[in-house]
């Protein structure tokens, strides 16, 4: 304790020096006083009673030493001085400085600005309270790895689970609201009662869902977020209790949610009320429209829940083997079902960034390197004036901690912007879908990283010059013929380290032009119909006014009708999902006079116009398209497409065949009418699914989406046909106006395709820029230490090609190697990130290729500026010049 | 080499004797702690300032001892030390330590006849 206290009290020294000096000054007068006074009283003359007591007091100086040894620390005050030397070293070459230190802060910068995304989505937890407890809990079947769950399972599973505390489902839904200039469709969830207690959301007024608004019976009550309750209804207190029409049906606002609510899978979700009980859907086992979120029991693992799940899945699977063959659970940690799609990119970006950071590290090592070897005779200089060795290490260890320390906080400090820069650049659609984005910011991890990374730089830069000081004697830099050596001792580490640089710098360009490729291919993925000059728009009508069936296709006729006349528009057609949505919406067939083991034959089921296939340009193989007057008065048809063709007819024509319901009953039954050529009506990436397509007019609906051939720019048209359709009636809602082309290049798919591509190209360009810094570096320096034997060289008559082709082989050998090494990872690398890619392998030859030649040719580039110099060389110059 | 020991051990004393000083005499000023001490040696010391203040410090920086600033007898400005409850407990344990340890001492340094 008192040996604590007295080196705190000497830290604390270290400041408040001059108080202390004047203290300990004005004590030493007062004793000499004393001392003077006393022997003044015995009797001695007054000059020598001074002198006697400054002679007892054994010299000012040597007391105020003693004393102030004391009085602080002196090991940290040499620090203190070796820091200060640190500082004025490295402001005396600021080229050095600055082209070190920028190039270490880029390298950080980029690591931290990554690693701030992978920290918000990856590492923080999730917004709600124990968030460890909450999991996803889905259905899974060989077709579709986590699908939704039907009400009729949601209530067996709830009733026969062990190891929820609650189990609560939603589903995303829409309402249509009166607005200034009509109807507006406004997105809406809805819920189990439990499911905001289950998310533990505490509401900010009114109250909050209960069983007994559960349909049916239940009143039509709703919740507001804060976000509708602000802008729709003007933040009134008064709002609870009120009455607002919802599609033309009357519900009582009950409760406000808080400001900060976010559920990422409905991010747009206005109003919040409870599941529908009542559609045909609500019923049926098979009809799978559910999300269920739950919230373990205490001291429940995920893996027990999962194993409980999947046996109650299993009863259900042996209890409704119609429905639920196939059918297991599955539960996985809610954080992960939310922000598990992002991992593998943000994983390959961290690793982008790290190999940039790598590359940055051993650029300024060999800088570092480089200096240490012009500084070799000031070390041999005082290495032979007494300095240790340890004195020395210490000297470059301080200036590494410094460099590495200025740099780090001026990488942090860089984040800021490169984390807003980078989150400018995801477009508001998708950042809603990413609440951990509000996340993103500078927190103690961050600054935890950060200090990290300057400690590992720090120790790379010390370590180097160090190693190389040890590795090479010290004595040989007093000598002046042993440049030589010595200079090819810096020139073996100096080349390992751009090989290094140029290995990772091929890595990294290697896995951009991966990306790239990947993203075009994504981008020209064979769709099998035409998507420019096609403009689209969702459209919703209320169920009150046009949920019969014959009320919907009047209105779907009147909308085609509509938009067909617009100028501009060559053709109008609509369908229940638009093309590269995604696989889903699926129906199970069973084909007439084939084999039936009881097993699900799953297909996308698309409900289309009659001139649907027309206007979006697709192929039609064999057989007929629908007709308009094909509705519900005429026998069923339908159009499947040519891998469900190929799959369940191969060598046989599938014209004239029928296929119905799971059990054939005869409503069900269906005449293939046609073959379309396959649609791409999943998401880019996804695989081509067997698809069947129905005439509109034989299963209407009040919902879809419309697609519109134009004869000019399909932008043009947009906001036409909201317009249009609101002319024929106000009370029909739009939304999502775009073009084809737009919806397919801002999906998800591709943006996170497009934003790998981006970031680890940018990574690469600056990586590559590094690399070539540092080849161009070693040879640079390799000419100038070989100037006279180059000298030599041409004295005796070797010819300026002959030099040229010296330099041009020594920079292409260390290209070349890493050139070959960087193949090898990235090869290694390509197949980590195998998952990412989309229609290329990771050891694609031609990428590999044309990046080995981009930086083949950089490598050469560098290398030529220094060979120019060595083949100018004057002979009679280089040999004086020593 | 030599030296260092030395003043290792001196320094040790050197703290007992300015403790032991100061709970005799009260708060009192570096100059007289000096006299004192080479008084109650009978002038076999010589106390040099330039030991004494740093011991000063250390007892200070130890919490042993607090000083501030003081009007000594004749009318000086002059710097007072004043044992402190933590500095009593250590002239107790370090006295008691003491005795002990030159008890051992004088039973191994008496002149014995029967030693083998």
């Amino acid at each position: 304790m008192r040996i604590l206290r007295a080196w705190a009290i000497r830290l604390l020294g270290l400041f408040g020096k001059q108080r202390r000096e004047a203290d300990m000054a004005a004590e030493i007068d007062s004793l000499l006083d004393m001392h003077t006074a006393d022997n003044l009283r015995s009797g001695m003359p007054q000059e020598q009673a001074r002198r006697a007591a400054l002679l007892k007091l054994g010299g000012t100086e040597a007391l105020k030493e003693a004393y102030r040894e004391r009085s602080t620390a002196p090991v940290i005050e040499h620090l203190m001085r070796d820091f200060r030397f640190a500082f004025r070293q490295l402001a005396k070459s600021p080229g050095f400085t600055a082209t070190a230190g920028l190039v270490l802060a880029l390298g950080v910068c980029a690591s931290l600005a990554i690693f701030a995304f992978v920290d918000a989505a990856l590492i923080q937890p999730l917004p709600y309270p124990d968030p460890a407890r909450l999991v996803q809990v889905t259905e899974t079947s060989a077709e579709f790895r986590d699908a939704n769950i039907s009400l009729p399972n949601y209530h067996d599973w709830k009733r026969m689970n062990t190891v929820f505390r609650s189990l609560d489902v939603f589903t995303g839904s829409g309402f249509l609201v009166d607005g200034p200039t009509g109807a507006e469709p406004a997105r809406a969830g809805r819920v189990s009662s439990g499911f905001f207690r289950t998310l533990g959301i505490k509401l900010l007024l009114g109250r909050d869902l209960t069983e007994a608004d559960e349909p049916p019976g239940g009143p039509h009550v709703v919740l507001l977020t804060y976000g509708a309750w602000r802008q729709r209804y003007g933040g009134r207190f008064d709002v609870i209790g009120r009455a607002v029409r919802l599609s033309g049906e009357v519900y009582t606002v009950i409760g406000v949610l808080p400001e900060d609510f976010h559920f990422p899978p409905m991010p747009r979700a206005e109003f919040w009320t409870t599941l529908d009980s009542t559609g045909e859907c609500a019923t049926r086992r098979s009809c799978h429209n559910l999300d269920a979120v739950a919230r373990l029991k205490d001291g429940v693992s995920v893996a027990a829940a999962d194993a409980d799940m999947k046996t109650v899945a299993h009863e259900l699977e042996r209890e409704y083997p119609d429905s639920n063959r196939g059918y297991s659970a599955s539960v996985i940690p809610e954080a992960e079902a939310l922000n598990g799609p992002f991992r593998p990119i943000l994983m390959v970006l961290m690793a982008g960034a790290g190999l940039l950071l790598l590359i940055a590290c051993v650029n300024v090592a060999s800088l570092v390197l480089l200096r240490a070897e012009g500084r070799r005779r000031e070390m041999a200089v005082r290495s032979a004036l007494g300095a240790s060795m340890p004195r020395l290490l210490s000297q470059f260890a301080t200036e590494a901690v410094v460099l590495a320390a200025a740099a780090s906080a001026l990488g942090l400090l860089l984040t800021r912007w490169a984390t807003a820069g980078l989150k400018a650049l995801i477009p508001a659609d998708m950042a809603l879908q990413m609440p951990f984005l509000l996340k993103l910011g500078l927190n103690s991890r961050l600054i935890a990283v950060a200090a990290l990374l300057a400690l590992l730089a720090a120790a790379i830069f010390a370590l180097t010059p160090a190693l190389h000081l040890v590795l090479s004697r010290m004595s040989e830099g007093l000598t002046e013929g042993s440049r030589g050596s010595a200079g090819r001792a810096w020139r073996r580490l100096g080349s390992r380290l751009v090989v290094a640089e140029l290995a990772v710098a091929m890595v990294l360009l290697a896995g951009a032009g991966l990306f790239e490729k990947s993203l075009y291919r994504l981008l020209h993925v064979d769709l099998g119909f035409q998507p420019d000059h096609l403009a689209t728009i969702v459209v919703g009508a209320p169920n009150v006014h046009y949920g019969s069936n014959q009320q919907s296709i009047a209105l779907a006729r009147e909308v085609v009708r509509k938009l067909d006349s617009l100028p501009g528009v060559r053709s109008a057609a609509l369908t229940s999902v638009l093309p590269v949505s995604f696989n889903g919406n699926t129906d199970w067939i069973r084909i007439v006079g084939k084999p039936y083991h009881g097993g699900h034959i799953e297909v996308n089921e698309r409900d289309v116009s009659s001139d649907f296939f027309r206007t979006i340009g697709a192929k039609l193989v064999r057989g007929r398209y629908f007709s308009d007057g094909e509705d519900l008065s005429q026998p069923k048809v339908v159009i499947v497409n040519q891998t469900l063709a190929n799959k369940y007819f191969p060598g046989e024509d599938p014209i004239g065949r029928q296929i119905g319901d799971k059990k054939l009953s005869p409503k069900s039954l269906k005449t293939i009418i046609g073959v379309v050529d396959d649609i791409h009506e999943g998401a880019l990436d996804s695989p081509m699914w067997p698809a069947e397509y129905h005439p509109f007019n034989q299963d209407p609906g009040p919902y879809f989406e419309v697609v519109v051939r134009t004869s000019q720019k399909p932008e043009a048209v947009l906001p036409e046909l909201g317009r249009a359709i609101h002319q024929l009636h106000s009370d029909v809602g739009t939304m999502g106006e775009a073009t084809m082309e737009g919806r397919i290049a801002d999906s998800m798919t591709a943006w996170l395709h497009r934003s790998a591509a981006w970031l680890v190209g940018a990574f690469a360009v600056a990586a590559l820029l590094l690399g070539v810094v540092g080849l161009y570096g070693v040879i640079a320096y390799s000419v100038s230490q070989r100037t006279r034997e180059i000298g030599v060289r041409m004295a005796l008559g070797a010819q300026q090609r002959a030099v040229y082709q010296m330099i041009l082989r020594d920079g292409g050998r260390l290209a070349l190697f890493g050139i070959a090494l960087g193949a090898a990872g990235a090869v290694i690398a390509g197949t980590l990130a195998q998952s990412l890619l989309f229609g290329v392998r990771s050891w694609d030859v031609e990428t590999l290729l044309a990046v080995a030649g981009i930086l083949g040719t950089a490598a050469l580039l560098a290398s030529f500026a220094p060979a120019r110099r060595a083949a100018s060389t004057n002979p009679c110059d280089a040999l004086r010049m020593e | 080499m030599g030296d260092a020991n030395k003043t290792d051990v001196w320094q040790g004393t050197l703290a007992l004797m300015v403790l032991r000083t100061l709970e005799t005499m009260g708060p009192q000023h570096g100059y007289g702690i000096a006299r004192r001490i080479e008084q109650t040696s009978g002038s076999q010391l010589s106390l040099n300032y330039g030991t004494l203040y740093p011991a000063l410090l250390k007892l200070e920086q130890e919490g042993a001892i607090a000083s501030e600033w003081g009007v000594s007898e004749n009318n000086r400005k002059a710097k007072f030390y004043r044992l402190t409850p933590a500095g009593r407990k250590q002239l107790e344990r370090e006295a008691r330590d003491w005795r002990q340890a030159q008890a051992i001492l004088a039973r191994f340094l008496e002149p014995t006849e029967d030693a083998s």
